[in-house]
């Protein structure tokens, strides 16, 4: 589903990433742990497109094609999902609306307002969310709770290929992490990236392959077992 | 010479006007000494330029019989683009575009207006209320704003056409707003129209001007007047939303006198033209009197948005409120403008002053000239200010979840103007942010 090859990106002229390899065949769940500034996010937003980071050397295969030319609007139309670690506030624009907009632009069958809303009820209860969530401005004003829970609603109405949760345990009390979990236990036919520091998402999902990271690179792989060594001796 | 545009102006022009009009003699003296004053006055010196204006080459006025028609190839594209997007009627189209001379829904329209005439409401144009109500409006004319205000009040006291003369009458308010779009023929649709609006005691009506189609004026120069009067617990909403086409010079006078308990709510929004300077005021002269401007502009290529208010408090305990959206794109400059002054009595008084800019592009601009006095020590006046820049960061995001580059600044500019659009009809913010979404695109590479 997604292969890394080589890849190297800077930064403002800064190298980030160095060398990085990882393939995630389809319908896997693969989590990235690391230390904080070792370049998981980099990663995650370069998969994404962010112009930002930019390609120095290697490349990115998604669903066997070479992506790395690809804008971020084309990656999401492939079916790419990046949920940010740090959701962005767009204010006064109506999230109704907009998950709507972002529905309809992804798929063939255009959905009536009416027709949208009754298509995402499911959605909003496995989130546990209440419909008045439509009435309020993207972001504006959310806990960091609401925001995940927001860009996972906007993963199910987007239905990707693939998942790439950016420290979406971050900042979430132990409800609504089990929410979240469970809510990606439920996903079909989607293969995953979970970016985390902690273990304790993990208990909800079966990861097969966990990579640790550390200076912009993949230091280690191996299986579920790897993460209870770092749980032990740390990222090592 | 009939189907002859003439150009230029005189006095002899003046008084041509006036004697095809058939007006009594107070307004073809009223005419002429606005004329002279105007022919004295000199161009403001500040604000955007208007050396370019050529007052010679503007057409004063047409007899109701000169055809002005255009064939339809001689309409830019952009405005038949911006036709398609609105869903503008053919009919429409050509009358707006100037095709047609005469746009024929006026029947259909009165119709409508019935019932707010039967409780005596009068809703006519300004041409036909000199006629019907001449004491009327001879009472208020120009007492508001003076041919002398400014050179372009005094250029419009000379050569005035159409526009609008409402009266609400005591007690009476007016469910559905009166549309001055569609009694309006291309005549009167003119340069220079005339509104004046009485909303007498404990009434309320809602005014809407203008439309979001373009407007493709054969002529580069628009000056109107438009004096409101908001009597005792009275309340008007003034709403104008105006497209010109880019060649236009947009300068409009707008002032309302808000007596006691009145309040006076404008809602002004300006797309299009060259340059438009335009700010509506009000003058609070009765006690608890409250004004408030809502303003959206958006300046694109070429354009220059110089708008704003004027909220002047003569009276104790009054209130004023405004708010101004502005959005610059491809090199256009927006600027606020805007002066609030408490007077030495209007004790116990607040205004509250809110402007925020969003540039596009680093060749646009943005520009606050905010003037506040106040001369008494028990009101207080608050000014808030923000620039802010479409982030990269947001536009990375929207693009994340499959919106195009200019899709996603579409949604970022119709959110910024949201607190401004949410008090509009929903007919025209559907067509609004429509509009906006058609300026976006090609605007990113």
């Amino acid at each position: 589903m997604l292969k890394v090859k080589e890849l190297s990106v800077e930064i403002e002229n800064n190298l980030i990433l160095n060398n990085i390899n990882l393939e995630i065949p389809d319908g896997e769940i693969h989590v990235l742990m690391g230390k904080n500034g070792s370049g998981k996010s980099t990663l995650a937003q370069t998969i994404m497109g962010n112009p930002m980071c930019k390609i120095s050397s290697g490349e990115i295969y998604f669903k066997g094609k070479n992506i790395s030319d690809l804008n971020t609007e084309n990656r999401a139309k492939q079916g790419i999902f990046l949920s940010f670690q740090n959701p962005i506030e767009i204010p006064g624009v109506n999230i109704f609306g907009y998950l709507r907009t972002i529905y309809n632009q992804t798929h063939e069958n255009k959905l009536s307002p009416v027709k949208f809303r009754e298509h995402t009820k499911k959605y909003l209860e496995m989130l546990d969310l209440k419909d008045d969530i439509y009435n309020r401005f993207l972001n504006e004003g959310f806990s960091g709770g609401e925001k995940k829970k927001l860009e996972l609603l906007q993963c199910l109405v987007l239905e990707p290929r693939l998942i790439i949760l950016d420290e979406i345990d971050s900042g979430l009390d132990v409800e609504a992490l089990k929410i979240i979990g469970e809510v990606l236990n439920r996903i079909e036919n989607t293969t995953i990236l979970i970016i985390t520091h902690y273990a304790r998402i993990l208990k909800y999902l079966s990861p097969s392959r966990v990579h640790i990271m550390s200076e912009g690179t993949i230091i280690k792989s191996g299986d579920i077992n790897l993460i209870d060594q770092i749980e032990e001796k740390g990222f090592k | 010479m009939p189907g002859e545009a003439r150009r230029g102006l005189s006095r002899q022009v003046v008084e041509e006007i006036s004697s095809l009009k058939n007006e009594p003699k107070w307004m073809r003296d009223y005419r002429l000494k606005s004329f002279a004053y105007f022919t004295e006055k000199e161009i403001p010196d500040w604000g955007p330029d208007l050396s370019k204006v050529d007052f010679n080459d503007i057409c004063y006025y047409l007899k109701p019989l000169d055809k002005e028609k255009r064939d339809w190839n001689e309409v830019p594209e952009k405005i038949k683009k911006t036709f398609e997007v609105l869903g503008i009627p053919q009919a429409e189209r050509d009358y707006l575009a100037g095709v047609k001379a005469q746009y024929d829904s006026e029947v259909a329209y009165s119709s409508l207006q019935k019932e707010a005439e039967e409780e005596g409401v009068i809703f006519l144009s300004m041409d036909q209320a000199l006629k019907k109500y001449p004491s009327l409006v001879q009472e208020h004319f120009g007492k508001l704003i003076p041919f002398s205000d400014n050179k372009f009040s005094a250029l419009n006291s000379a050569v005035w056409s159409g526009g609008s003369f409402v009266y609400i009458p005591k007690g009476v308010k007016v469910k559905r707003p009166l549309q001055a779009y569609f009694r309006l023929n291309a005549r009167n649709m003119g340069q220079f129209e005339r509104t004046l609006i009485i909303a007498d005691e404990n009434s309320f009506a809602h005014y809407i001007e203008g439309c979001t189609a373009p407007v493709y004026s054969a002529d580069s120069l628009h000056a109107a007047v438009v004096e409101v009067y908001v009597k005792k617990n009275a309340r008007l909403r003034y709403t104008t939303i105006q497209n010109w086409s880019g060649d236009v010079y947009n300068l409009v006078t707008k002032r309302a006198g808000v007596e006691e308990n009145g309040v006076m709510e404008w809602v002004d929004g300006n797309l299009g033209s060259r340059v438009t300077m335009k700010y509506p005021s009000c003058y609070l002269i009765g006690k608890g009197a409250r004004g408030e401007m809502l303003s959206l502009s958006y300046a694109g290529e070429n354009q220059n948005q110089d708008a704003g208010a004027k909220m002047v408090h003569l009276a104790p305990n009054t209130s004023s409120i405004i708010v101004s959206k502005s959005v610059s794109q491809k090199g256009g400059v927006s600027s606020y403008r805007g002066l609030v002054e408490m007077s030495p009595i209007a004790y116990n008084s607040k205004s509250h002053v809110e402007c925020d800019a969003l540039i596009l592009d680093s060749k646009s601009f943005s520009n606050t000239y905010p003037v506040m006095r106040n001369n008494n020590n028990t009101s207080y006046i608050e000014h808030e200010a923000s620039v802010s820049k479409v982030s990269d960061e947001k536009i990375f995001y929207l693009m994340s979840r499959g919106l195009s580059k200019s899709e996603a600044m579409g949604l970022i500019v119709s959110g910024f103007i949201e607190p401004i659009i949410k008090d509009l009809s929903m007919e025209y913010a559907v067509e609004l942010n429509n509009l906006i979404n058609m300026e976006m695109e090609g605007s990113v590479g």
